[in-house]
């Protein structure tokens, strides 16, 4: 066995040169210091991001994306396929989680500055992942063409339909008409099982060749001290089997929550029933969501809608291009306001989405 | 380099140690797991039996839908069947899916046989084959007439 192994790999080193690739995946360093453990939650996203791209291949297999048969063919996924059950439950767990683990990973890159200079680009990379993966959750909710998805795409994209100039326009290409229909579905199938892992994979592949071609950051305090003084532990093998020992264990996470919480469907999508009392977005929308609420609904000329969008458009333009305003922290100098936001953030998002719950 | 891809350096016979104890549990786990993970996975791949629609006789129309020497597919379940109706006013009826292919045969009245476009399989009236490649005759069913009603039924 082990002979074969070493004849299929100098047969390939004799050819592709693997000796240089492998020398370059051991040059990767991790940087061990308290708060390390942060650098896991890149690696759980990317596993929750494969996780969803196999299962979103099997559930092609059997599902069809169109008005009549969108609703019924998930029923059969769950009721004939043989654990068709797990395979959705799992495919909506993990798309939670993988929202959870992004939001974990960003807000810790936040917090150690690791975009500051030169890693300005993963940054704005990751960020495009992070809005792409909103994007996904988002039109993903349609598929199952049930009454809760029927009417969350249409509040969502009737918010989109309030941006002055591009709102209305947009509102239409997204829904394929004035109306949330069929039209609709077809669309949101295509962007998200064609356009969007499309694009997220080109980002990621650009996100994760910038890491292995700067290496892991550092926090401040860390890159300050002596060489002698740091410590690491070779990427390879040993950070990346730690790696695979956590993601055996988030998949076994997504099992039990599969097994023991399987996915719902609810009632199939009906244009002529009123709107069900519980509607309500996805967790990670619900902040958004419940802003809107308090925002009043004039403000001097501005309609509330509106003047919510904008505060949340200029928001998530700030924090793409955050390395760039932060001039500071990629000087190595301390920049409290960073840490300031970053808090207010959490605390806002977190307040407003247990509001969003209890209401 | 191939060393370090083939496992550990110096690997002796250790499987009455410790070490060769915890190994073979690892890898007894790790294969349970395994398969843990993908039986779901090919079992889902695998298509449940869907049940094919029971049916025991369809209507072909009524009889003044067919002229003579005309022909009609209609699905019988989740099959199509061919009717015909002859030069003498007889009505046949076949499975219209080819013997060879699986393709769906017409019924071309100019040569008054029953071919098949994929590769010019041809059946006579009574849908025994005749030429070209199909291995059998096609399937018949039973043409009953009912108060001006073509009915289709199976042949058992």
């Amino acid at each position: 066995m082990k002979k074969i192994f070493n004849k299929i790999y100098d047969w390939l080193d004799h050819r592709v040169d693997i000796q240089n690739v492998i020398q370059f995946i051991g040059k990767k360093y991790v940087p061990i210091h308290s708060h390390s453990v942060w650098y896991y939650f890149g690696g759980v996203s990317l596993f929750l991001f494969i996780i969803q791209v196999i299962t979103g291949i099997l559930l092609l297999f059997y599902y069809k994306g169109s008005a009549d048969y969108a609703f019924e063919s998930i029923q059969f996924i769950m009721s004939k396929v043989s654990f068709g059950w797990l395979i959705r439950s799992v495919h909506t767990w993990a798309a939670n989680l993988f929202i959870l683990s992004v939001f974990i990973h960003m807000f810790s890159v936040f917090f150690a500055r690791a975009y500051r200079k030169p890693r300005e680009l993963t940054w704005v990379t990751g960020v495009l992942l992070f809005f792409l993966s909103l994007a996904f959750g988002f039109s993903g909710y349609l598929l199952p063409w049930n009454q809760l998805a029927f009417f969350a795409t249409k509040v969502g994209t009737d918010i989109v339909g309030s941006v002055p100039i591009i709102g209305e326009p947009l509102k239409i290409f997204l829904r394929g008409g004035e109306d949330v229909t069929g039209a609709t579905l077809s669309r949101f199938f295509g962007f998200h099982i064609a356009l969007f892992p499309g694009l997220f994979t080109l980002l990621l592949l650009i996100h994760l060749a910038l890491v292995q071609r700067q290496g892991m950051s550092e926090p401040v305090e860390v890159e300050k001290l002596k060489p002698a003084e740091k410590k690491t532990m070779p990427f390879f093998p040993n950070f990346l089997l730690r790696d695979l020992l956590l993601w055996l264990i988030v998949l076994n996470v997504l099992a039990v929550l599969a097994v023991f919480f399987p996915a719902e469907l609810g009632e199939k999508a009906d244009l002529l029933a009123p709107a069900p009392a519980e509607i309500k977005p996805e967790w990670y929308f619900l902040f958004m969501f419940e802003t809107l609420k308090y925002i009043p609904a004039k403000t001097l000329f501005i309609d509330g809608e509106v003047l919510g969008i904008l505060l949340f458009g200029i928001g998530g333009v700030l924090w793409l291009l955050v390395p760039f305003w932060d001039k500071k922290s990629s000087k190595g100098l301390r920049n409290r306001t960073i840490t300031y936001i970053g808090i207010f953030a959490i605390i806002f998002i977190i307040t407003l989405t247990i509001i969003g719950f209890i209401s | 380099m191939s060393e370090f891809l083939s496992g550990v350096k110096n690997e002796k016979k250790e499987l009455n140690t410790r070490r060769g104890f915890i190994k073979w549990l690892l890898g007894f786990g790790l294969t349970g797991f395994c398969a843990s993970v993908f039986y779901p996975v090919v079992m889902y791949l695998k298509p449940p039996d869907q049940r094919e629609i029971e049916v025991s006789s369809v209507s072909a129309g009524s009889l003044s839908d067919f002229e003579v020497e005309s022909s009609k597919i209609i699905r019988f379940g989740n099959k199509p069947v061919l009717v015909i109706k002859t030069e003498d006013n007889d009505f046949r009826a076949f499975s219209a899916i080819c013997t060879h292919l699986d393709c769906t045969v017409q019924y071309r009245n100019d040569f008054g046989v029953i071919w098949c476009a994929c590769h010019n399989g041809k059946f006579d009236l009574n849908g025994r084959n005749i030429s070209g490649p199909p291995p059998r005759p096609l399937d018949p069913y039973l043409v009953a007439i009912k108060d001006d009603e073509v009915i289709i039924s199976k042949k058992d």
